[in-house]
């Protein structure tokens, strides 16, 4: 195994080797500070994962730390879109629901909505793999049976019908390209040249994102060389791990950062699963003003260390 | 004395309900939402269904059937959301939804009880629920029977019922499949003339006027109201003793 900290040391070389006239890959490895000194105010912000589930929440917090904020965001919603609502840093939201999977629905989206002013794109799980897949491959939109006859294309009246021109004629749902700024992703493993690698069971639709944004940002649980020996096996090069669990590749991969437990509270199989406690209180926090200025002081008023701390403390406490 | 001889619960006629749902289905794949449709699609492929295709509500297809909680042992696929969303689309599916409101028609709202753009209740958001209704069959399961669930006009159509589909056009006709709604109550489908809901059977002990009192629409009723069927033994030994032996049907299914 490569260690982080000597990989991390090597970042610092990145302009040197980049410029070097050839030869050289660009190193591609930042802070989370430095990904998201990146975002500007106002862009359009995709974020992988799905639900509760390999959401990059360390990104997402360093984002609440910043005082980036008017942003559109692109997400199958989870506890990512609850915390970013929560801080007031989102004025449309491009989403087929929000979950945190083992509670049904995010308290803070939830009344977000109940309260009004949110500017929602409501779209179905499919329609919305549609637009991503449009975004990646440069095409204005994709036709989709899903979304006909629904009120999806009532209370959404941008959305358009596309006829076939061939025999069968069929009218179908044009959904628009969902176009990003940027994205934002966190996998299990990642290289210091933005390969990027999932090893739990579902790959969601990082890959996707990456390639539908113009610019995209991978966070990992480790760094690795994929090209170097390796004792463990789940980290060792390809061929010995599958080849087809390196789902991000670097082509489409501005900036790489390294943040350990940087899913958490949602899951990254197979390093960890969801916490749940965590998440439950995180939830019943969320559902009273008082209970979440609590929360947020306690656990994200400080750096990504203070937060970690903070949950370990947490669950002392709770045995 | 055996366990069988105790009475049928409200609850197995509702499991026995819901796996009739994917009777014949063949070889697709039965998306089962909650707790009862999990027992039906279940019991369905441990006895007349066997060629179904269950996963294990993540990304794996299960090549035997757990008890409700319990890990799967085989795997015989992988199934990740992007290849499940094109499963949806390619159709070989039978999904059980749940429904916040559900109208005569078949519309069926997750997403939000009152206006769309301020609703008064957020609910699940319009999820899967419009390509479901528009590429593979649909069945609904609805543990409380209630007014407020079996509406006049739900506030938001996500799956899609028989008149929205038909008012869309071909497109939107072309693989649509409403199958049966299944609540506490009975077992209800399509199979009117004009495509409303129609009573096929109540659960023993159920009569029709307590149906029309949780039924906010007028839902014509056989003159001969049949009840939902009984399980065989087998069946009930399947239920209580292998699938689901620690009872958690009956935590959704009020007697």
């Amino acid at each position: 195994m490569t260690d982080p900290a000597e990989v991390r040391g090597a970042g610092d070389a990145r302009a040197v080797r980049d410029g070097g006239g050839g030869g050289g890959v660009r190193d591609k490895i930042m802070t989370p500070e430095e990904v998201v000194r990146r975002l500007e105010s106002g862009m359009t912000l995709g974020i992988g994962g799905w639900g509760s589930r390999r959401k990059p929440m360390a990104l997402v917090r360093a984002l609440l730390r910043s005082d980036v904020t008017d942003l559109t965001v692109v997400a199958y919603g989870g506890p990512d879109v609850g915390l970013l609502l929560a801080a007031g840093k989102v004025r449309t939201l491009v989403t087929a629901f929000v979950t945190l999977d083992s509670i049904p629905l995010e308290p803070h989206f939830r009344a977000a909505r109940e309260r009004g002013g949110l500017d929602l794109v409501e779209l179905d799980e499919a329609m919305f793999l549609q637009g991503l897949t449009a975004a990646a491959q440069r095409l204005p939109f994709l036709p989709v049976r899903a979304g006909l006859g629904s009120d999806v294309l009532r209370v959404n009246p941008r959305l358009r019908t596309v006829t076939s021109p061939y025999e069968d004629g069929e009218k179908l749902v044009a959904v628009p390209a969902l176009r990003m700024d940027a994205a934002l992703v966190h996998l299990n493993r990642a290289d210091r040249l933005g390969n990027g690698q999932y090893l739990g069971p579902d790959p969601y639709f990082d890959d996707l994102f990456c390639e539908a944004a113009d610019t995209a940002y991978v966070s990992c649980e480790r760094l690795v060389d994929f090209g170097a020996p390796s004792d463990s096996p789940a980290d060792a090069p390809p061929p010995r791990t599958a080849p087809q669990t390196l789902l991000v590749s670097r082509h489409s991969v501005t900036g790489v950062t390294e943040t350990a437990g940087g899913a958490h509270f949602t899951s990254c199989a197979p390093d960890y699963g969801r916490d749940e406690p965590f998440q439950k209180a995180y939830a019943t926090a969320a559902a009273s003003p008082d209970g979440w200025a609590q929360f947020h002081d306690r656990f994200l008023s400080g750096s990504e260390e203070d937060y970690h701390q903070a949950v370990r403390t947490w669950h002392k406490e709770q045995r | 004395m055996t366990r069988t001889t105790t009475a049928v619960t409200r609850a197995e006629y509702c499991v026995i309900a819901c796996a009739e749902a994917w009777r014949g289905d063949g070889e697709v794949l039965a998306s089962p939402m909650g707790t009862v449709p999990t027992l039906g699609a279940r019991l369905a492929k441990l006895t007349f269904a066997p060629e179904l295709l269950l996963t294990d509500g993540e990304a794996l297809l299960m090549g035997d059937v757990p008890a409700l909680g319990e890990r799967s042992s085989v795997t015989e696929g992988w199934l990740p959301y992007r290849r499940h969303l094109t499963m949806v689309m390619g159709g070989r599916r039978h999904v059980m939804m749940g429904a916040s409101q559900i109208d005569r028609f078949g519309n069926q709202n997750i997403s939000c009880v009152g206006d769309w753009h301020r609703p008064a209740r957020q609910l699940l958001g319009v999820r899967g629920a419009p390509a479901n209704t528009l590429n593979n069959p649909v069945s609904y399961w609805v543990p409380r029977h209630a007014k407020r669930v079996f509406v006049e006009r739900v506030d938001m159509v996500c799956g899609v019922g028989h008149d929205r589909a038909a008012a869309a056009g071909p497109s939107a006709t072309r693989y649509h499949d409403l199958r049966r709604v299944v609540s506490n109550l009975g077992v209800f489908d399509f199979a009117t003339p004009d495509r409303s809901m129609r009573v096929v059977s109540a659960h023993p002990g159920v009569s029709a006027a307590q149906i029309h009192e949780a039924t906010s629409f007028a839902l014509p009723v056989p003159a001969a109201l049949a009840p939902t069927r009984e399980p065989t033994a087998a069946e009930l030994r399947l239920i209580r003793d292998v699938l689901d032996p620690t009872g958690l049907r009956e935590r959704e299914v009020r007697p």
